[in-house]
């Protein structure tokens, strides 16, 4: 198992000196306390996130582990190369697949895993979004399987949430412990907000003629990541608007605002494609701006994502990712995907039933970690009810191996400790591809777990980037 | 702005405002019920019936501090309790995150569960402690906007939303305390009168103040002109209303036009500089505070109908 700050013979690794001083300087108690103290900042900002469906505290806190993960100059030189290729490689399979999906007739993908999708959506059919970018913000979840070994998980092209606390982590760790980041030793996170907004006026439709109007689209303050959309408007300086605070006329879209409607040019919605629309897509859709579709068609506002994005990040389309790469790029992908097995196909779906124990199941559009099958961390029953789910739909479900993920330390109630983390970074497409040097890390913080979502006990950590 | 924006900052004003002159009312309760000759119950009374938002209780035969303080502090079904107003300041706050500045959100956010769990007795016990950390809470919420809110129309709403709801309790709290400014209640200058019209003042928090500006004894017009037409007290109706009017002046010369909240405003500015304090009494004190309050609550509908909220 590779473990980010010790080498197997317990010294530390080049990357973690610093963290590994401090750490020492300071001492447990003391370190113990100021987690303390970072707790009570996170409350106070009203960093919180919510978790449907479970009662209780309505806001509650992603608990936060103060010492850094760190990756040195040279891991992150390969990882950006790595999460922009994948990212352009997406984006044009998205135009491919909306347009003469020459990938299928290629015979690459099987042309049912996209058209019987249900995140492909028939009305997008033909449209051309400005800059032909689709997924203009793409979460990329990479693990690391060993020193050299980083393996995607998972793509997120509709919407990625976490940003927010890649931001705020750092504003908490420099809040509280300037002198880390004293010699400038840690790669600043501060760009992102002005990137993002720079990637969103970039795309602005064609029937803009000014300079463009950006807002971002949320569906209100009882969503899971409000704190992150109001977060990251305020940091962009842009109007976080609700559903009803837009609509549509004279084929343009408008904000309701003191002084009468003022039109909006580019849209960074943060709620899902279904309730863009009830015109289009959900008639019976309380949510939503009516005729909103039809005005970005027609070239006069920009949704970013593009709606259908996400048949681009489906679990099943995963599988195919490296053969994108080589197929529209004409590159060797620089990140592995981790093995999977598509249970669609009836020689996987036989290794998958006869190796359920040693196996993760997972649904083809699930996410959040939710109904997921840990087969080494299952009991008998688990696995013979998994396998009876399987059985009835196949094509709902891909299985990979157990991943022996690396960990990182923690501080623990008993000092110390390694958990199991992974590594979200956020990558922008406009008429650039920008990367933040940074991301998220989350970790499993019960001991074992792989689990590292944050509705099922994982906390964050920040990310540094060493500077050359 | 956006019209959402602007309405949830206008409300949250309000809120806020409401929430720390309930504290003081029921601080004034609490004085008043300590002191020698007082008729605890009926203090208690006028608290709930100058608050509005407890005619139920203050009708009541048998009424007790702890009655008040539950419905007026922690009761949650009470949309003007202090729990409630805090609460609902917090949810305005949350709705428009980005139109609140950090140190705004700050004073909202700190400690708004506080009240959350709290019993009347606890309450009841703590009863000082507790008004004080709601009125610095409302003070350290409007310190945060003055010194770190654009002043644009965004502040123009928060401050205008609070200068509503500040003229409106002053209104009320008249409303209810008119019968003891009267001239023929008791016999004037007893005792029992000079601790009637202290606690006036002391719900305003003006009974220094009101030393400040007439430098004698308490009288009724003395205490009527100060709450009503003083125009330097800040609780008074005349300071609210002039301060209103600024407020719509300079949104309509950011906007770039009139609208019909400022007519309201100006009529009733006029019409303060104009009356005497003997005018006013002559023609009935009572009959100009009902007049008021149906005023502003007339001003905070023209306002939401001009911007769209």
């Amino acid at each position: 198992m590779f473990n980010e700050m010790f080498s197997d013979d317990r010294s530390i690794r080049a990357p973690y000196e610093k963290v590994s001083e401090w750490i020492n300087a300071t001492g447990i108690d003391r370190l113990a306390l100021r987690q303390s103290e970072a707790e009570a900042i996170f409350r106070k900002i009203g960093i919180t996130f919510a978790v449907y469906g479970e009662g209780g505290d309505p806001e509650r806190l992603i608990p936060f582990d103060l010492i850094p993960r760190v990756f040195g100059a040279s891991e992150w030189r390969k990882l950006s190369r790595g999460i922009k290729q994948r990212s352009r490689a997406l984006n044009a399979f998205l135009y491919d697949v909306y347009h003469r999906g020459e990938i299928l007739r290629a015979g690459v993908i099987p042309e049912e895993l996209v058209y019987q999708n249900e995140a492909f959506l028939p009305e997008m059919i033909g449209v051309d979004p400005p800059g032909r970018v689709y997924s203009h913000i793409v979460g990329v979840d990479i693990v690391r399987t060993d020193g050299d070994r980083f393996q995607v998980l998972e793509d997120n092209c509709r919407t990625p949430s976490g940003v927010s606390y890649m931001l705020e982590n750092r504003e908490i760790m420099m809040r509280m412990f300037p002198e880390l980041f004293h010699a400038g030793i840690v790669e600043s996170v501060d760009s992102y907000p002005s990137q993002l907004k720079k990637t969103l006026e970039e795309v602005a439709p064609i029937k803009c003629d000014d300079d463009p109007t950006v807002v971002l689209l949320t569906p209100g303050s009882l969503n899971s990541a409000y704190y992150e959309h109001s977060f990251l408007a305020d940091l962009m300086g842009i109007e976080l608007v609700e559903p009803q605070d837009l609509f549509v006329e004279n084929g343009l879209c408008w904000m309701r605002t003191t002084r009468g409607p003022q039109r909006v040019d580019v849209i960074y919605r943060r709620i899902d494609d279904t309730y863009i629309d009830p015109l289009t897509f959900k008639a019976d859709s309380l949510l939503g701006v009516p005729g909103l579709f039809n005005v970005y068609r027609s070239g006069g506002v920009t949704l970013c994502s593009a709606p259908g994005a996400g048949v681009a990040d489906d679990k099943a389309i995963y599988v195919f990712v490296p053969d994108m790469i080589k197929f529209y790029l004409g590159e060797k992908p620089i990140l592995e995907n981790v093995q999977t097995w598509r249970c669609a196909a009836p020689d996987d779906l036989k290794y998958v039933l006869d190796n359920l124990k040693d196996l993760v199941i997972k649904r083809v559009h699930g996410s959040g970690g939710y109904g997921m099958l840990i087969g080494p961390h299952a009991s008998k029953k688990e696995i013979e009810a998994f396998r009876a789910k399987i059985k009835a739909n196949p094509s709902e479900f891909i299985a990979q191996p157990t991943l022996d993920l690396s960990t990182a330390p923690i501080l623990g109630e008993a000092g110390i400790e390694d958990r199991h983390v992974d590594f979200r970074p956020y990558c922008l497409v406009g008429k650039e591809i920008r990367l933040t040097p940074g991301g998220l890390t989350r970790v499993a913080l019960k001991k074992g777990s792989l689990v590292v979502n944050s509705s099922q006990g994982g906390g964050v950590k920040d990310t540094w980037i060493l500077a050359d | 702005m956006l019209s959402r924006t602007a309405e949830n900052l206008f409300w949250m004003g309000r809120y806020m405002e409401r929430a720390d002159a309930t504290a003081r009312l029921i601080e004034m309760g609490y004085r008043m019920a300590m002191l020698p000759g007082s008729n605890e119950m009926e203090e208690w009374r006028s608290v709930a019936a100058a608050s509005g938002s407890a005619p139920d209780i203050a009708g009541e035969e048998r009424l007790n501090a702890s009655a008040v303080v539950q419905r007026l502090l922690l009761d949650p079904d009470n949309a003007s309790s202090i729990r409630s107003c805090l609460n609902s300041a917090r949810a305005n706050g949350r709705a428009i995150r980005t139109a609140l500045t950090q140190d705004m959100w700050e004073a909202l956010n700190d400690g708004w569960r506080q009240l959350g769990q709290m019993d009347a007795e606890t309450a009841l016990k703590n009863l000082p402690t507790l008004l004080e950390w709601t009125k610095n809470r409302t003070a350290a919420f409007r310190g945060a906007s003055e010194i770190s809110l654009l002043r644009n129309d965004g502040y123009y709403f928060l401050r205008m939303g609070g200068l509503i709801e500040r003229a409106d309790m002053t209104l009320r709290l008249l409303d209810v305390k008119y019968y003891v400014l009267l001239p023929e209640t008791d016999v004037v200058g007893g005792g029992r009168d000079y601790h009637q019209w202290t606690s006036v003042l002391r719900a305003t928090s003006a009974l220094r103040a009101y030393h400040h500006v007439y430098k004698g004894d308490y009288t009724p017009w003395g205490i009527a002109d100060f709450l009503i037409l003083n125009g330097i007290f800040p609780r008074s109706v005349s300071y609210c209303y002039r301060s209103i009017k600024r407020f719509l002046d300079d949104l309509a010369d950011l906007y770039g036009e009139k609208s019909s909240p400022q007519l309201v405003a100006s009529e009733m500015v006029e019409r303060l500089d104009r009356i005497g304090i003997e005018e006013l009494f002559q023609s009935g004190l009572h009959e100009f505070v009902s007049d008021a309050i149906g005023t502003t609550r007339r001003l905070s509908s023209e306002i939401s109908k001009a911007y769209h909220f």
